[in-house]
C-alpha cells in the first residue's frame, strides 16, 4: 500500500521525443555512454599496451595500427571519451562535496566541463595521433 | 508480511566509495602519467619500455589498471541494473562482465611484469 502511494506520487514523462535534456543532463549521460564504451574497448586497449612494450616487430605493428586514419579517429573518439569521463569525474566530486549545488553554479561547471574536455582532447590528439 | 520500500542502512555506501577512491587513484595517475610522458617523450620502442620498466610506474600503473578494472565493474553493473530487467539475463550480463574484468586484470599484470 505504502509502496502504491509513493508510485503515484512520481510524475513520470517518457515521452522521449519531446525531452530536451539541460547540459548537465547531456553530460550525464555522455558520462554513462563514455564508460560503456571504454569498457567495450578495453580488449583493444589492453592489446596496443601488450604490443607496444612486447617487442620491437609488435611496437611497429602497434605504430601501424596507430597510424590507419580509422584507428585515428576512433582513438580520437577514445581520448574524447576520457577526457569527458575525467573533467565529468571531478565534477561529479565536487558535487559530492557540496560544491556548486546551486543550479547557476551547476549549469556553469558543465559548461566548463565540456570547454576543459574538448580543449584537452584537440590539444592531445594534436600531439599524439598528428 | 514485510513491505519495505527501502532496504537496510549502508545499502550500496561501500560500492559508492570505491567508485570514488578509484576515480581519484585513476586522476592521479592520470596527471602522471602526462607529466612523464610529456617529459620522456618516447618515440621509440625502447623509451615507452624504460618508462614501465621503472620500479614506480610499474606500481603505478598496476594500481591504475586495479582501479579501471574495479571502477568498470561498478560502472558496468549499474548500467545493466538500469536496463535489464529480466533477472536472469540480469545475472548473466553481471557474471559475464565480472569474469572478462577479472580476465583483463590477469592480463594487464602479465603485461607488466613479462617485459
Amino acid at each position: 500500500m505504502a509502496e502504491m502511494a509513493i508510485k503515484k506520487r512520481r510524475p513520470k514523462n517518457l515521452d522521449l521525443p519531446t525531452i530536451r535534456l539541460p547540459l548537465p543532463g547531456i553530460l550525464s549521460i555522455l558520462h554513462r555512454v563514455s564508460g560503456a564504451a571504454m569498457f567495450l574497448l578495453l580488449p583493444f586497449l589492453l592489446w596496443l599496451f601488450q604490443n607496444n612494450l612486447a617487442s620491437p616487430e609488435t611496437f611497429a605493428g602497434v605504430k601501424a595500427v596507430v597510424g590507419h586514419p580509422l584507428a585515428k579517429i576512433v582513438l580520437l573518439g577514445l581520448i574524447w571519451f576520457y577526457m569527458h569521463h575525467f573533467c565529468a569525474g571531478i565534477r561529479y566530486l565536487l558535487l559530492d562535496l557540496h560544491k556548486g549545488i546551486e543550479l547557476e553554479a551547476a549549469r556553469l561547471s558543465s559548461k566548463i566541463v565540456f570547454a576543459v574536455s574538448i580543449a584537452l582532447t584537440l590539444i592531445i590528439g594534436a600531439r599524439v595521433l598528428w | 508480511m514485510v513491505n519495505r520500500i527501502l532496504v537496510g542502512a549502508h545499502y550500496g555506501l561501500k560500492d559508492w566509495i570505491i567508485q570514488r577512491a578509484t576515480a581519484i587513484v585513476m586522476a592521479v595517475y592520470t596527471l602522471i602519467f602526462l607529466v612523464v610522458v610529456g617529459a620522456v617523450a618516447p618515440d621509440s620502442f625502447e623509451t615507452w619500455r624504460g618508462i614501465f620498466a621503472n620500479g614506480f610506474m610499474k606500481f603505478a600503473t598496476f594500481l591504475f589498471f586495479v582501479s579501471v578494472f574495479y571502477h568498470a565493474w561498478i560502472g558496468v553493473r549499474d548500467i545493466w541494473m538500469d536496463y535489464v530487467k529480466p533477472d536472469g539475463l540480469r545475472l548473466l550480463m553481471m557474471i559475464a562482465t565480472a569474469t572478462v574484468l577479472i580476465g583483463y586484470a590477469g592480463w594487464a599484470m602479465q603485461i607488466l611484469w613479462r617485459m
